[in-house]
């Protein structure tokens, strides 16, 4: 029997050559910033996309690499839409692309969401105390250098080159590092 | 033709509630833009690197949810305007921002205690604004939610940091609290427009916002070993357009390129 593939599948195919500007190892369906693909009766084509952060200054430019990738894939003029709901999450970027990211040396985001490099997991949460906005301690990071895997690392500053990164240092290879925060 | 109101057709429909929405719209935006320009003045100018970095990152996050808020008010005011027309065409007396973030940027005590003080009342507001039920307005509000938890956490240890650090560094962390304080009541005023958007679920009820902005500030502000000013006056204004000389001087600033060459791209 022959499966029959759906016609979004090509598209989404297409979509997974489109590289984040900003963390070029990545596609836009990796990163998980492609919400939808939608293709109406008359064949027209509409992507949805949700930004990183609300101020992003790549969404411009990624909005239009969707639209030229897709017209040289044979999609001619794709509607780009904008979606905020759900927000996005790092938690949609799968264990495929988060080997990816520390092979390129960025260290992956910690599990659960925005809540502070404090720790690693629900663990780190709850030595934090947890809810805490601003929290009297910070339990000691517990993030993997890219390099040379050594735990022994420093976070530096939580904002970096990019709103979706933040500054780390290994104490043992003595090389600082970006982390993708978890938001 | 009368259709049977649901919530939702209601609040597309009803022409006093979209006014309401556009001026509430207006208010969040504006003081996250204006916050937001006086942040990325630093750009280039903060003691280390790394806070040079964070505050742009941050500038960057306000004035990305401006952008968002301004968009949709432009597109509830269905006047033509986009958010650019309303960020870089309008006088200083149609801004409706707080006066606190309008003030000049200060020391970089100054900066961080406005940010402390600010950003914390904008959590609680947005973590009751991301149960709108309006959904757009939802769904930037869950988002900006995420932005600003870092944000507190980064402008909170620096209060801690400067009240609790050295004779000169604490001493000017208390002057910028001090003069600060009489600017944070603005940030709880609710007047029509808010209520009208109360009692319809979109906009956040700031009556249980300011005793977790309280507990919170003081907190942090204990820890930091400063004083709470006991200062009960407070200055209002910038919600009706009546702004500080600094708001004019600034916009000048931030607007002079559209305003020289209307409709300049590159």
């Amino acid at each position: 029997m022959v499966t029959v593939a759906r016609p979004t599948d090509a598209i989404w195919a297409c979509l997974d050559r489109v590289m984040d500007p900003e963390v070029p190892v990545l596609s836009v369906v990796e990163l998980g910033i492609v919400r939808h693909v939608e293709v109406d009766d008359r064949g027209a084509v509409t992507v949805a996309v949700t930004p990183t952060y609300s101020g992003c200054p790549a969404m411009r430019v990624i909005e239009h690499d969707i639209v030229e990738a897709l017209a040289v894939g044979g999609w001619p003029g794709v509607q780009v839409r904008t979606v905020f709901t759900p927000a996005w999450t790092t938690d949609w970027i799968g264990e495929g692309a988060r080997r990816k990211l520390a092979e390129y040396g960025i260290a992956p985001p910690r599990r659960g969401g925005e809540g502070g490099e404090g720790g690693e997991g629900g663990e780190g949460r709850e030595e934090r105390g947890d809810e805490a906005l601003v929290p009297l301690r910070r339990s000691a990071p517990r993030v993997e250098c890219p390099y040379c895997h050594s735990s022994a690392t420093t976070l530096r500053s939580e904002f970096g080159s990019t709103a979706c990164k933040a500054v780390m240092y290994c104490e043992r290879c003595r090389q600082p590092f970006e982390l993708f925060k978890a938001i | 033709m009368t259709a049977p109101a649901t919530p939702s057709t209601a609040l597309a429909m009803d022409g006093a509630t979209g006014g309401a929405l556009v001026e509430y719209l207006l208010r969040l935006g504006d003081d996250r833009l204006v916050l937001g320009h006086r942040l990325s003045e630093w750009c280039g100018h903060a003691p280390i690197l790394e806070e040079d970095i964070a505050l742009a990152n941050i500038a960057l996050d306000l004035i990305g949810q401006a952008t968002l808020l301004l968009r949709l008010a432009a597109q509830i005011e269905g006047a033509g305007r986009d958010e650019n027309a309303l960020a870089y065409l309008r006088e200083s007396i149609d801004y409706h921002n707080v006066l606190m973030v309008e003030l000049p940027r200060g020391d970089f005590a100054f900066t961080v205690v406005r940010q402390f003080l600010f950003s914390v009342a904008a959590f609680y507001q947005l973590e009751a604004l991301a149960r709108s039920v309006h959904e757009e307005l939802a769904g930037i509000a869950a988002k900006a939610l995420k932005e600003t938890r870092y944000h507190v956490r980064h402008v909170g240890e620096w209060v801690i940091k400067l009240g609790d650090g050295t004779a000169e560094s604490h001493e000017r962390a208390q002057a910028a609290l001090d003069a600060l304080w009489r600017f944070t009541g603005e940030m709880f005023l609710m007047d029509a427009v808010d209520d009208t958007l109360v009692r319809a679920g979109i906009a956040a009820d700031m009556a249980p916002v300011e005793p977790k902005w309280h507990a919170q500030v003081t907190d942090v502000v204990r820890r930091a070993t400063l004083a709470l000013p006991e200062g009960a006056y407070m200055q209002r204004g910038g919600r009706v357009g009546r702004h500080t000389e600094h708001l004019g001087l600034m916009l000048s600033e931030m607007q002079i390129l559209q305003r020289s060459y209307p409709g300049a791209k590159w």
